[in-house]
């Protein structure tokens, strides 16, 4: 199907972009149907195709609209009046049937399509006719929207840049995509398709670049005030051109670690492009895990123990923990001060359960509430492995580390 | 529960304070000027010509469904203004701010502005038109003399004004919401939105909401319970059909809102955790349950125009509607499909392939049964004689119109091809495709056609096809540059633009707004005119169109008892029927009408409610108690009155009906 | 397609209905709140989905094994359950007419509805004074939302019964009151059957996580 389609569409694609561009003359070109990406490609020309196909229902139905209305105006009196008439047992199956063999295409259409341009699926090649070797490892660049920029984190370089992403030319490159605050979508138009970038939450998008050039990317979900100025250069380049630009986030005198991250995470618009060394490998883990800050509990630790029955009556005490919204950070306020109240309340947790109680059941470890995982660095690892088995079992396709129910 | 907001907290007035009003920016206090100013003449004009008592008795407290249409018609006509204000506010920024230039709105404005056109349009325009409707001519067409419930019907109307006044209330007391007109979490939880702009989203919503619900079920009842004798369920014009799937679609999906909007309540008043980033919360159950609301919503709104769209096609071709039968199942289709869509809206959370896959082919599936209904609209004009009266005219013009926006719809549908258009100017263009050429050129097909029934007279057709000729190229005009922008990566809700090779669609785009603004005008003038000479649109023979269903059989405007002698129902086309057999009409053996008595419970309740909704969008703590301990007293009260209802004396309806009798000899000896 | 069994000739009262009889006051109340049950089903169906969505989420806090009182919670149940069989004896009395029985029996229903408030806030009060409060996890959210939410309607429900019961007592037994009465009782039976979902998914499957 996606052998035939593309060149099939691509013709009728083509003409449909020149007529278009015809009509604007010298404004901005369709991305959509020229990217510079296999993915957007692909994707740019479903949407041909799926036009194509819709067309030849819809240009009869509006011709005959049209036809029909003319044909039988009032005025006309040569046309046939069959007042009585209402029912044609042949009209109804074609007017049921022609609809729904067209859907039936577009449904096989959407089913094949959907699982070979799923965004979490390594690409298989990187241009038609260009299959992806089986030892190349794509380039894994970890994207992090923050309020209201990116940041852009290569650990396999060991850089990270804020609004400035570049990628070597036909290299697959797997994009690791979260968020800090609230909502946004991560989406360069020349590459490939957008996906949202959640807080807490990791999703993915495979992609490649096949032509140099200079593009841009954004986010494609309003996420508040900063929000039209949420834009960074997404250049393709060639390995050289690449390595370059990589030496020359290296030569950065500044670099990215725990501190510098809480820094520039802070709301701000309208950010100049900027490179880092990456001094910390394990940042992007932290921000998935909303741990960056100390002292904060992160995300897979508090879902493995909530996997294992939560922490007891004794877990109400570290609320602190586990506040990650930045409230401050928006220049919001403070958060709630109930947590205090509550600390305040909160009596001895002998009392904890109700009168004519069993004894306290599924003792824990307290000393294991304090920054679990990332404190501890020979701790981590055990739970690390656990607990990120969780992780990416959900992050696989449903991107959501609150765990689903049994 | 502290105040969690920067703002500085009172006990007596809680958030509340003079910052609040918006003095220094100078569109807000020239719009408030304005409004003041005209609302002053209004009401300056209403005392003057001693109007009060009148408006009380015979409209605010009324429960006669036909006066509780025309009701909600005039809401959604105000509101329709307010919310395309707000659109040509959007346009104008976005075609000035092009290459560095900032425009003239501020984020904060700009982001208000988006938000309050998307929730003012669904809910303020587009809910009361249906439902206006739907009152109007529901009743009528199934011979009955109210709906089942005209108390609640009232009441019903006055929440959603309720909710509606405290949604225009933002404009000039605080803020709305910045959040897009869904309030996605975590934007929307009080960790990034702590000022009043979502709490009014939120209480504006849930006052209409609990009218929008009873209505519901309120019609639901009418249409099961109260039909004409031998009118069975296939037997029930199409508008009626369409409605009562548009009020089960609203009865099931509405509480759904109900819920959803009480949690994040509950997350912005009490700090729980449903949709946090902190605590386990889940802001992606929020997308998922609003659309599992919003996505029916859009056919709450479409398909009572669709059964709008077949009377007027069946009558304006002089012709029965072609395929009756399987125009019921159509619609019966898509209420159920409406249900099983809802994902469509977020492919890009990455649901996986199989997912998204399911939604997008369940969503094709939707476009057979619309596409049916297409071709029954379609083979009704085929053979007929069709008069192109202004109603016909919307009818051609929605058929070619949405069409287009079925097909964009489809596009979307296609989990990849979603991926590039998603949330871009394309979307947008769809959706207003849908909802401008569906709904709106529906509504507007619809008032031209069902006015001279309400009021005794016809539209002016001159200012009507004015109207008409701005509205849909300028629709065109509007929204061809924004699926071109979409096809360029553009992004929408974006208040600054960098590329100014985008400029030259940006202006197209604001002069479509503004021809649209000009049909708007034409529309306001044509009413104004045809008021003006009414006299001359006369129209008594209460069948204006030779119409085909029994809301004709009455007078117009009907009496307030609809009809004196309820109608025999023997096929779709009653009305035709009994007009094509010269059956006499009834004119003795009149007998009293049991009939409901007026009430001005409806209009109190919703007062306080709209109290009890400021004062907790402004967290005044003391006076939401009162305001909802008064609701609740109210209601309670209400029950202890039993007497509800009077009989119409059977002289007045002698009386009515010999002039009726009277009317008709004089248009026979005209003719 | 419509079928048309239309009669011959156009006699009028083939078209009209001449001797009309009015429809009784009241007839289609019982479909109306019929429906608005189901919306209001609906509204608990979305809590029972956060709750099943965000029941495991418990922000390394206490789960339902830690906080819930089964032997409290069974009492609970016994209250609400026996408050449904004694206004199905009131219901009883209304058919016989017999206005004093009805009204003790529902006296009885309100005893037995506040019983179960009591308990419930009982329930309430207790966990929040330990900390578990609706805002440590999301767990505790969408539990005390989902109780709560049940809990509000008993108590409107009872709010709703002692007017009736006022209202009888001025009026008597009138059609409109036994259509109120019937109405109410399709409410409280209605709070049962939400309450027994309640039991079996938030706290008989929340002892067995």
């Amino acid at each position: 199907m996606r052998q035939h389609l593309p060149s099939f569409s691509r013709l009728a694609g083509l003409s449909l972009v020149t007529a278009a561009a015809a009509l604007l003359g010298g404004c901005s070109k369709l991305i959509i149907f020229s990217p510079a990406g296999d993915v957007a490609q692909q994707q740019g020309d479903l949407v041909v195709a799926s036009v194509v196909l819709m067309l030849i229902i819809i240009i009869p139905v509006m011709a005959l609209t049209v036809f029909f209305a003319w044909k039988y105006r009032a005025s006309n009196k040569d046309a046939r009046y069959e007042p009585e008439w209402d029912h044609s047992t042949q009209l109804e199956l074609v007017i049921w049937a022609a609809p729904l063999l067209i859907i039936i295409c577009l449904g096989a259409l959407t089913w094949v399509s959907s699982h070979l341009l799923d965004p979490y699926r390594p690409l298989s090649r990187t241009a038609p006719g260009q299959a992806v070797a089986a030892d190349v490892k794509p380039l894994e660049v970890q994207v992090v929207a923050l309020d209201w920029k990116w940041l852009f984190i290569y650990p396999e370089q060991g850089i990270a840049t804020v609004n400035e992403f570049a990628a070597p030319m036909n290299r697959p490159v797997v994009f690791r995509i979260t968020g800090s605050s609230v909502m946004n979508s991560f989406y360069i138009p020349a590459m490939a398709g957008q996906i949202y970038a959640m807080p807490g939450m990791e999703t993915k998008l495979h992609a490649v670049f096949n032509k140099p050039g200079k593009f841009v990317g954004f986010s494609a979900n309003y996420s508040g005030a900063g929000f039209s100025d949420m834009r960074f250069a997404a250049d393709s380049m060639t390995d050289a051109q690449f390595d370059a630009w990589v030496a020359k986030a290296k030569a950065s005198k500044d670099t990215m670690d725990r501190k510098t991250y809480l820094q520039v995470e802070k709301p701000s618009e309208k950010v100049p492009a900027h490179l880092y060394t990456l001094s910390d490998p394990d940042l992007f883990d932290a921000i998935v895990n909303m741990c960056v800050e100390p002292g904060k509990m992160c995300m897979h630790e508090q879902m493995a123990i909530d996997q294992r029955g939560g922490m007891g009556v004794a877990g109400l005490k570290n609320s602190d923990q586990l506040f990650y919204d930045k409230t401050a950070a928006r220049g919001t306020g403070k958060p709630a001060d109930w947590n205090q109240k509550i600390s305040a309340l909160c009596i001895d947790p002998k009392q904890a359960n109700m009168p004519g109680d069993r004894p306290e059941s599924s003792p824990v470890a307290i000393d294991r509430l304090n920054g679990l995982g990332l404190t501890h660095k020979d701790d981590a690892a055990a739970s690390h492995a656990s607990s990120s088995a969780l992780l990416s079992a959900s992050a696989g396709n449903v991107p959501a580390p609150t765990r689903s129910n049994p | 529960m502290a105040p969690q907001s920067a703002l500085p907290y009172s006990p007596i007035f809680g958030r509340l304070s003079l910052e609040a009003i918006p003095y220094h920016e100078p569109i807000l206090v020239g719009t408030f000027c304005a409004v003041a100013l005209g609302g002053i003449a209004v009401l300056g004009l209403i005392t003057k010509f001693r109007l009060w008592g009148y408006l009380w008795k015979e409209w605010f407290t009324t429960v006669d469904h036909k006066r509780i249409g025309i009701m909600y018609m005039v809401l959604g006509l105000i509101m329709f203004l307010r919310g395309f204000a707000d659109a040509l506010m959007m346009r104008t920024q976005q075609a000035l701010a092009v290459g560095g230039s900032e425009g003239f709105l501020p984020a904060h404005h700009y982001d208000q502005v988006f938000t309050a056109h998307g929730v003012i349009m669904i809910f303020f325009v587009a809910m009361p038109f249906i439902t206006g409707f739907m009152n109007y001519v529901v009743p009528l067409q199934i011979g009955a003399r109210d709906v089942s419930f005209p108390f609640l019907n009232n009441f019903s109307f006055w929440m959603t004004t309720a909710g509606a006044v405290l949604c225009m209330a933002s404009l000039f007391i605080g803020e709305f919401a910045q959040t897009g007109w869904l309030a996605y979490p975590p934007l929307s939880g009080l960790a990034y939105s702590p000022n009043v702009g979502v709490d009014y989203y939120i209480w504006c919503l849930q006052i209409a909401g609990v009218g929008t619900t009873l209505s519901g079920i309120n019609l639901i009842v009418t249409i099961l319970k109260m039909r004409a004798p031998g009118m069975g369920l296939m037997k029930m014009p199409v508008f009626t059909w369409t409605s009562l799937c548009a009020n089960i679609l609203i009865v099931a999906s509405f509480p759904v809102l109900t819920a959803v909007l009480a949690l994040l309540s509950l997350d912005r008043y009490v700090h729980t955790d449903f949709f946090t980033n902190d605590f386990g919360g889940n802001a992606m159950m929020y997308v998922n349950l609003i659309w599992i609301w919003g996505h029916p919503e859009v056919y709450i709104l479409i398909l009572p125009l669709f059964g709008a769209f077949s009377e007027i096609t069946a009558t304006f071709s002089g012709k029965r509607l072609f395929g009756y039968t399987s125009m019921v199942y159509a619609t019966v289709c898509i209420t159920i499909l409406s249900y099983v869509v809802w994902l469509h809206h977020f492919f890009t959370m990455g649901s996986g392939a199989s997912v998204n896959s399911f939604f997008g082919i369940t969503t094709m599936v939707i476009s057979i049964p619309t596409g049916a209904k297409l071709f029954n609209w379609l083979f009704t004009m085929y053979r007929g004689r069709i008069r192109f009266e202004l109603p016909m005219m919307w009818t051609v013009a929605f058929m070619l119109t949405f069409t287009i926006g079925g097909m964009t719809g489809v596009m979307l549908a296609i989990p990849p091809a979603d991926f590039v258009l998603h949330n871009s100017l394309f979307l947008i263009a769809h959706f207003h495709n849908v909802i401008i050429g569906g709904v709106l050129f529906g509504s507007f097909a619809a008032i031209n056609f069902w006015w001279p029934k309400a009021f005794g007279f016809k539209l002016d057709k001159f200012w009507g096809k004015v109207s008409f000729w701005c509205w849909v190229p300028g629709f065109w005009l509007t929204f061809t540059p924004l699926y071109i922008l979409g096809f360029m990566g553009v992004t929408r809700r974006m208040r600054v633009f960098d590329d100014t090779g985008l400029h030259p669609l940006l202006i197209i785009s604001l002069i479509g707004a503004l021809t649209i603004a000009c049909g708007i005008g034409a529309m306001l003038v044509q009413f104004a005119v045809s008021i003006w000479k009414r006299d001359e649109l006369r129209e008594e023979s209460g069948d204006p169109w030779d119409a085909r269903t029994l809301e004709w059989a009455t007078s117009s405007p009907p009496p307030a008892y609809n009809f004196a002698f309820t109608p025999k129902v023997h096929s779709l086309d009653s009305w035709y029927e009994i007009k094509s057999r010269h059956v006499a009409r009834p004119t003795e053996g009149f007998k009293a009408i049991h009939m409901p008595k007026n009430t001005g419970t409806g209009i109190i309740l919703a007062g306080f409610s709209l109290v009890t909704g400021f004062a907790l969008v402004w967290h005044i703590w003391w006076l939401a108690i009162v305001g909802f301990v008064a609701i609740v007293a109210g209601a309670i009260y209400h029950t202890f009155n039993y007497k509800r209802d009077f009989y119409i004396p059977v002289e007045e309806v002698e009386a009515t009906e010999a002039e009726r009798t009277r009317q008709l000899a004089a248009i026979a000896a005209g003719a | 397609m419509s079928t048309t069994t239309i009669p011959e000739g156009n006699a009028q009262a083939d078209f009209y209905d001449l001797h009309e009889h009015e429809h009784p006051e009241g007839h289609s109340t019982m479909l109306g709140f019929w429906i608005y049950l189901m919306s209001d089903c609906l509204i608990f169906a979305i809590l029972f989905a956060c709750y099943a969505v965000l029941g495991g989420n418990y922000a390394a806090g206490p789960g339902p094994h830690d906080l819930f009182e089964l032997p409290l919670i069974a009492l609970n149940t016994a209250m609400l359950l026996f408050s449904s069989i004694t206004y199905g004896f009131a219901m009883l009395a209304m058919q016989r007419d017999k206005v004093a029985q009805m009204q003790i029996w529902l006296a009885i229903t309100g005893m037995f509805g506040l019983a179960f408030l009591s308990i419930e806030l009982y329930e309430f009060s207790h966990l929040i004074h330990i900390g578990a409060t609706p805002q440590r996890s999301a767990f505790l959210s969408s539990f005390f939302t989902l109780v709560g939410t049940h809990g509000l309607h008993v108590t409107f429900g009872s709010i709703w019964l002692v007017t009736l019961m006022v209202q009888v007592a001025r009026k008597g037994l009138i059609q409109a009151n036994k259509r109120r009465l019937m109405c109410l009782s399709l409410f409280w039976h209605f709070l049962d059957v939400i309450w027994i979902g309640v039991f079996t998914f938030v706290y008989l499957m929340g002892m067995l996580r």
